[in-house]
């Protein structure tokens, strides 16, 4: 089960699963309607800079997210809409962050994909690929200073970011603490325009884990029913005290590195391959297949987060926007550091 | 019994491991060994599991010293030299220093950085980081240059509700030395009135204050008083302080160890003569290490940085304007 083979004949899902498979399809449903509304809010000129979408990866996303608890730790990184949601992020933060409102978790200084609630656990990337997975280290290397042993983490990185020095430095930090840290690599086989071969010579990813002395497994990241087995087996053995997990699932990047890219460099014949599977179809057949849900419960639920997303965007559309007048210009949280600049 | 700076700087997180369940110590070596400098003697010992050897990754050691500040910790993380701290530098200028920024979120982590020269440290153990580290938003940097400095500042870098840039200077470590710790009077956001002058104001921190301090002496015995200023903290500055002494003086001089071009003197300057024109009698004069790597050999490295000597004659030449 878990150096699957793409070719490999599987199993029937084991049915402890169908809850937290239906639960995760849903949220990889509405992350992809919510992305369609940011791509069309972006080309009608409504979001300044880039909007940066996940489809295609959906199932690794939500997959890792359904499986981690409200107490766990998420660091979610560019194309991760459907586990932030699925760890519980409101569907206005969305569109909060990605207009800049004074409501947004950054309060307009930062946007897009630059969000997070680090208190509550949820994490909040920067650009430079990387360097969460260290933050989520220390996060849970504080755990267990404070007697928390039971929590885990989880973050997210994709196969460009697995080549910096960040990720070899926590990850080896991580395995040498022993740290219940699942790293979930998405190998989307894109890294901005660059392929996978001018980006790594190793004939797998998840052959890396060897060297650190972690465990990892790879997956089909087009197929929910792997990436859901793959992520509980993972999660499990990070809170049972395995230590570091590395889960690496392949897929194709169904969309460009922005919107402002069209992605033209992708290579076609990727798009007929495994790769190129829409993971959300193959989940949405396969429900079907199970009997799960029919084609007018799919429907009801596309209705439902339509709904909801349009509730959100009505809702935050209405919210003040970030002002200069407001801004306080004072990078320091301590109070006797505290100045104003106008 | 006397305490030295060094010793200052064990104390301090001694009692920072004593006082404050939060604070836990990460570096190079720290652990059984005691530190490559001996900061943390023992230390492994007193608190279990709380003073942890890190493997050479400053990068993961400061992005996991955020994360765990994150959950409500007090990092200390030791660089083992200053100079290895840019290998952090983005978790540092880009994580650490934006984290409550972007979020809302406190970062309270405090890195120790061993800096400045000793003779034959070469190019990448003797380097004097402050300026580098001031010109990002978001950083408290401090820059300890007395006994009861190093002890107090310490302190308080760790209570500090953001990323702290402790710059702890290793000339100083066993050179200087006091009868009896006592804490230091002002808090970190103060420059100090080092020695009080009438004739021009020296203004330097770390180990150019002793060379300033020697430098005055040198003066007075011409008849010349000169005013030092420590700064303490190079970020935020406390530049009223400075401009109430050139106030009093009309004359400014800069000293540093560091690099000149953009370097602490350069924002001194720029701060007292923007603010301040009126106040001079003379141009401001600044005094740096010269403008390359530091140099390994002894005799290139005495002359690489100010020495109170160079710092006399700059005054002099001050004065005669």
């Amino acid at each position: 089960m878990l150096n699957t083979l793409m070719e490999e004949t599987r199993e029937v899902v084991a049915p402890d699963l169908r809850e937290q498979y239906v639960e995760a399809f849903t949220w990889m449903l509405l992350a992809r309607i919510v992305e369609e509304k940011l791509a069309s809010l972006w080309r009608a000129g409504k979001i300044a800079g880039g909007v940066y979408l996940g489809k295609g990866q959906e199932a690794i996303s939500a997959a890792i997210a359904v499986m981690l608890k409200p107490d766990d730790i998420f660091g979610p990184l560019i194309r991760d809409q459907a586990g932030r949601l699925a760890f519980g992020e409101p569907l206005a933060d969305v569109f909060r962050n990605h207009f800049g409102t004074l409501t947004s978790p950054s309060r307009g200084r930062d946007g897009n994909v630059h969000r997070g609630r680090p208190k509550e656990g949820y994490h909040s990337m920067i650009s430079h690929l990387g360097s969460l997975i260290s933050v989520v280290a220390g996060a849970l290397l504080a755990r267990r200073f404070q007697g928390d042993t039971s929590a885990i983490g989880a973050t997210c990185i994709g196969d460009g970011g697995t080549s910096t020095g960040a990720f070899h430095e926590a990850l080896n930090l991580a395995a040498v603490e022993k740290l219940p840290l699942v790293v979930v690599v998405t190998n989307n086989q894109y890294a901005y325009s660059t392929p996978n071969n001018r980006q790594f010579a190793c004939r797998n990813l998840v052959d890396r884990a060897v060297g650190y002395g972690i465990e990892g497994y790879s997956m089909d990241g087009t197929d929910l029913r792997d990436c859901l087995e793959v992520a509980r087996y993972a999660t499990d053995r990070a809170r049972s005290g395995h230590g570091p997990q590395m889960i690496v699932g392949t897929c194709l990047r169904l969309t460009g590195h922005a919107e402002h890219d069209d992605a033209s460099y992708v290579d076609k014949k990727l798009l007929s391959r495994f790769a190129g599977r829409d993971c959300l179809q193959i989940a949405g057949s396969y429900i079907q297949s199970q009997q799960w849900a029919d084609q007018s419960q799919i429907e009801r639920w596309k209705e439902k987060a339509k709904y909801e997303i349009e509730e959100a965007l009505a809702k935050v559309q209405r919210e003040p926007h970030s002002d200069p007048k407001e801004e306080t210009w004072c990078p320091y949280a301590t109070g006797v550091l505290a100045r104003t600049e106008r | 019994m006397s305490t030295t700076y060094l010793e200052a700087i064990r104390e301090a997180q001694k009692k920072l491991l004593q006082d404050d369940s939060r604070v836990y110590i990460y570096g190079q070596d720290v652990g059984a060994f005691g530190g490559a400098f001996k900061a943390t003697k023992n230390l492994a010992d007193a608190f279990p599991g709380r003073v942890l050897d890190a493997p050479i990754s400053e990068d993961a050691m400061v992005g996991s010293a955020i994360g765990a500040a994150i959950e409500g910790m007090r990092p200390i993380i030791e660089m083992q030299f200053s100079d290895f701290s840019v290998t952090a530098f983005n978790q540092i200028i880009n994580q650490a220093a934006t984290l409550y920024w972007r979020t809302q979120v406190a970062c309270p982590i405090t890195i120790r950085m061993p800096s400045g020269a000793n003779p034959g440290s070469g190019p990448f153990h003797s380097q004097n980081l402050e300026a580098l580290y001031a010109h990002v938003p978001g950083l408290v940097v401090l820059a300890p240059a007395t006994v009861p400095d190093a002890y107090t500042m310490l302190l308080e870098a760790v209570e500090i509700d953001d990323p702290v840039i402790f710059c702890e200077h290793k000339y100083l470590y066993n050179r200087l030395k006091i009868d009896r710790l006592t804490p230091s009077e002002l808090t970190f956001n103060h420059a100090r009135v080092a020695r009080v002058g009438r004739d021009i104001t020296i203004v330097s921190y770390s180990a150019m204050v002793p060379e300033a301090l020697f430098a005055a002496e040198i003066l007075e015995r011409e008849g010349v008083l000169a005013e030092v200023v420590d700064l303490r903290c190079i970020k935020p500055l406390d530049i009223e302080t400075v401009i109430a002494s050139v106030a009093r003086t009309g004359r400014l001089l800069c000293v540093d160890e560091s690099w000149p071009w953009g370097g602490v003197n350069a924002e001194v300057i720029a701060q007292v003569t923007t603010r301040g024109f009126h106040l001079l009698d003379a141009p401001p004069q600044r005094l740096n290490g010269k403008d390359t790597p530091v140099p390994f050999h002894p005799n290139l490295w005495n002359v690489h940085k100010p020495s109170s000597k160079v710092i006399a004659l700059k005054a002099r030449e001050l004065l005669k304007w």
